[in-house]
């Protein structure tokens, strides 16, 4: 019994001199918050994303144009290596392709630390979609809701495709619905290819590639002659459970 | 007791005149009012708790619901299809008219006691009050407007700037507040003091007439299945049998299973000698012809309510003076007092 307590006492030294070397050394305690700021690149496969002129081709073979994309990322939690996250409250952002500004967002306030990846919310949390009247991204004026069947309109993709059977060939993709049977709220992990470090003094870039083509492949192979035109619902479905694994990827990292 | 009502009137009135002395005052957005639950009613479902209520936002939020500059052409308001004389339904109007003309789909609904309601538009389309204006505001066949043009509209319109800044503490104009001072007024219309509500509460030893109190009794075994007290409405959405096949899927344009094709939700049956024409496309113009199509019109569909095919005949059996019983009781649902409220009135 003396030689356990002798032993453990030993060893609880050896632990504090260990750690008390480990803090006395050249790393500094990381304190305060920091902000990153994200920047979205939209992308068709390995093509850059050119709305209105540019003609794709999806995972079927159907060829296609891109007019107007824009979607939710919400809820954001930085991940660290330890498995340990950090959410930032009221993080909704809404990127539109058509509008450079909003491809470049800061997230303020991350406590400072080193992060491996984040996870985060295609859409609107279903809170958030019941909530009541909402301002800044999530302002209905945005025309991302629905005011026939109140909620956000998780992603929008709009286009033609010679396949369309509506009027003027056009595509529309109005992903959302946020309560059962049609909820099309996803949550998804992006890795980071190199650690992003959030310092009160530092100005961190993650640049991340959103990916059109995501949509149309994945769990589903999605035909524009089979699905055209949707506003929510099962098609909706199809569509969210594809781009959760696609739709956003992480290039690089400018700490 | 109308000299009381005078007296009380003209008391509340000194107390508003009093409270305007604090307009100006900066520090506090407005002075507070309350939201009052009749004794006879449960909790409401909305409790102004993110969207304080105040003198300065329920005024905005009424001056509002009058105002013109809300739709794209200037030419209607909230209270065109929402009148206060017919409990803010449309009266006469199977269905709702908007600018250029352009006729909707569904009937205007009445708006009183909003804020125990849970689903709004005859389809549960809208989960919130808050955003219950938002349809007809955009609709282009109501009020045709966005919600960009309504508050660079307002904030180039005195005196909305300042009345935002009273409300909310400083002028800009957003469409939260908006959707905010708007439920702030549309929240407050409660209506509780109907012939109906005085008996049970017992005032003023109010009592209904023998043929009320029969139709009363008949109603709660017949009716209140669906019209449960004291709102009228279990809240719930079905199919009362207006057609074999609906021609408007009303709850299916939501759930879109199929199952809920014709089904609507269940009104409140206050104030419905006040609210005619009758269901969701305004098709009965009495209440006659309601409680008729229950006696002898309902038509089997796979959606009709369980409870209107107990029979092998679908419907509810009612003689002639059973209806006209009912009738008499739903009249004791008739509230002069909500209607006749200066609160809400006209602008």
């Amino acid at each position: 019994m003396k030689t356990f307590i002798f032993r453990a006492a030993f060893g609880v030294s050896l632990a504090c001199i260990l750690f008390s070397c480990k803090k006395t050394g050249t790393t500094p305690v990381i304190t305060g918050t920091g902000k990153v700021n994200l920047e979205f690149q939209h992308v068709v496969g390995s093509q850059a994303l050119q709305l209105n002129t540019q003609t794709y081709t999806n995972a079927n073979g159907d060829d296609y144009k891109v007019t107007t994309f824009k979607y939710y990322v919400s809820n954001f939690s930085f991940l660290k290596a330890d498995g340990s996250k950090v959410s930032i409250p009221e993080s909704y952002l809404l990127v539109n392709a058509a509008d450079n500004a909003s491809a470049l967002q800061t997230i303020e306030n991350i406590p400072a630390g080193d992060y491996t990846g984040v996870e985060l919310t295609l859409g609107v949390d279903e809170a958030r979609n019941f909530a009541g009247a909402q301002t800044g991204s999530l302002d209905p004026a945005k025309g991302m809701f629905w005011s026939w069947n109140t909620g956000y309109i998780f992603l929008m993709f709009e286009g033609t495709s010679s396949k369309s059977s509506q009027s003027a060939n056009q595509l529309f993709f109005h992903v959302g619905g946020a309560k059962d049977p049609a909820n099309a709220v996803r949550r998804t992990v992006l890795t980071f290819p190199t650690v992003l470090r959030i310092r009160s003094n530092s100005d961190p870039d993650v640049h991340i590639y959103t990916d059109v083509s995501a949509l149309f492949k994945g769990k589903t192979t999605i035909s524009f002659a089979a699905v055209s035109g949707f506003h929510g619902g099962a098609n909706g479905l199809l569509v969210a459970d594809n781009y959760v694994n696609g739709l956003l990827r992480v290039d690089h990292i400018h700490n | 007791m109308k000299r009381l009502v005078i007296i009380f009137s003209a008391l509340a009135g000194w107390l508003v005149a009093g409270q305007s002395c604090t307009k100006n005052d900066q520090a506090t957005p407005g002075a507070a009012i309350s939201f009052r639950r009749p004794a006879n009613f449960p909790v409401a479902a909305y409790n102004f708790e993110e969207n304080t209520l105040t003198k300065a936002g329920f005024e905005l939020g009424h001056k509002l619901f009058y105002e013109d500059a809300l739709s794209a052409d200037n030419s209607v308001n909230c209270g065109t299809c929402h009148q206060p004389f017919a409990a803010f339904a449309n009266l006469d109007h199977s269905v709702s008219h908007g600018i250029n003309n352009c006729f909707g789909t569904r009937n205007a609904p009445p708006l009183f006691n909003l804020a125990w309601q849970k689903d709004f538009m005859w389809d549960g389309g809208v989960g919130h009050i808050e955003l219950s204006p938002l349809n007809a505001l955009t609709n282009p066949c109501e009020m045709g407007n966005t919600l960009d043009r309504i508050t660079a509209t307002l904030s180039q319109t005195a005196p909305y700037p300042e009345l935002f800044r009273e409300a909310f503490g400083s002028p800009v104009i957003n469409s939260q507040r908006l959707f905010k001072a708007l439920t702030q007024f549309m929240g407050m219309m409660v209506s509780a003091s109907s012939k109906y509500d005085k008996v049970m509460r017992k005032e003023n030893g109010a009592s209904f007439s023998p043929d009320e109190q029969e139709g009363y009794r008949l109603f709660q075994q017949k009716c209140a299945v669906c019209h449960q007290e004291p709102l009228f409405t279990d809240g719930s959405f079905r199919s009362n049998g207006l057609d074999g096949y609906s021609k408007d899927p009303g709850r299916d344009t939501i759930t879109a299973t199929g199952a809920d094709r014709g089904k609507f939700r269940v009104p409140s049956l206050r104030n419905i000698e006040l609210t005619r024409p009758y269901m969701h496309d305004g098709r009965f113009l009495t209440l006659e012809a309601v409680l008729e199509h229950y006696h002898a019109g309902v038509k089997q569909s796979p959606a009709l309510d369980p409870g209107l095919k107990k029979n092998p005949t679908p419907g509810i059996p009612l003689t002639p003076k059973e209806q006209s019983q009912i009738i008499s009781f739903l009249k004791t649902l008739t509230d002069n007092e909500f209607i006749h409220d200066h609160r809400f009135a006209e602008l």
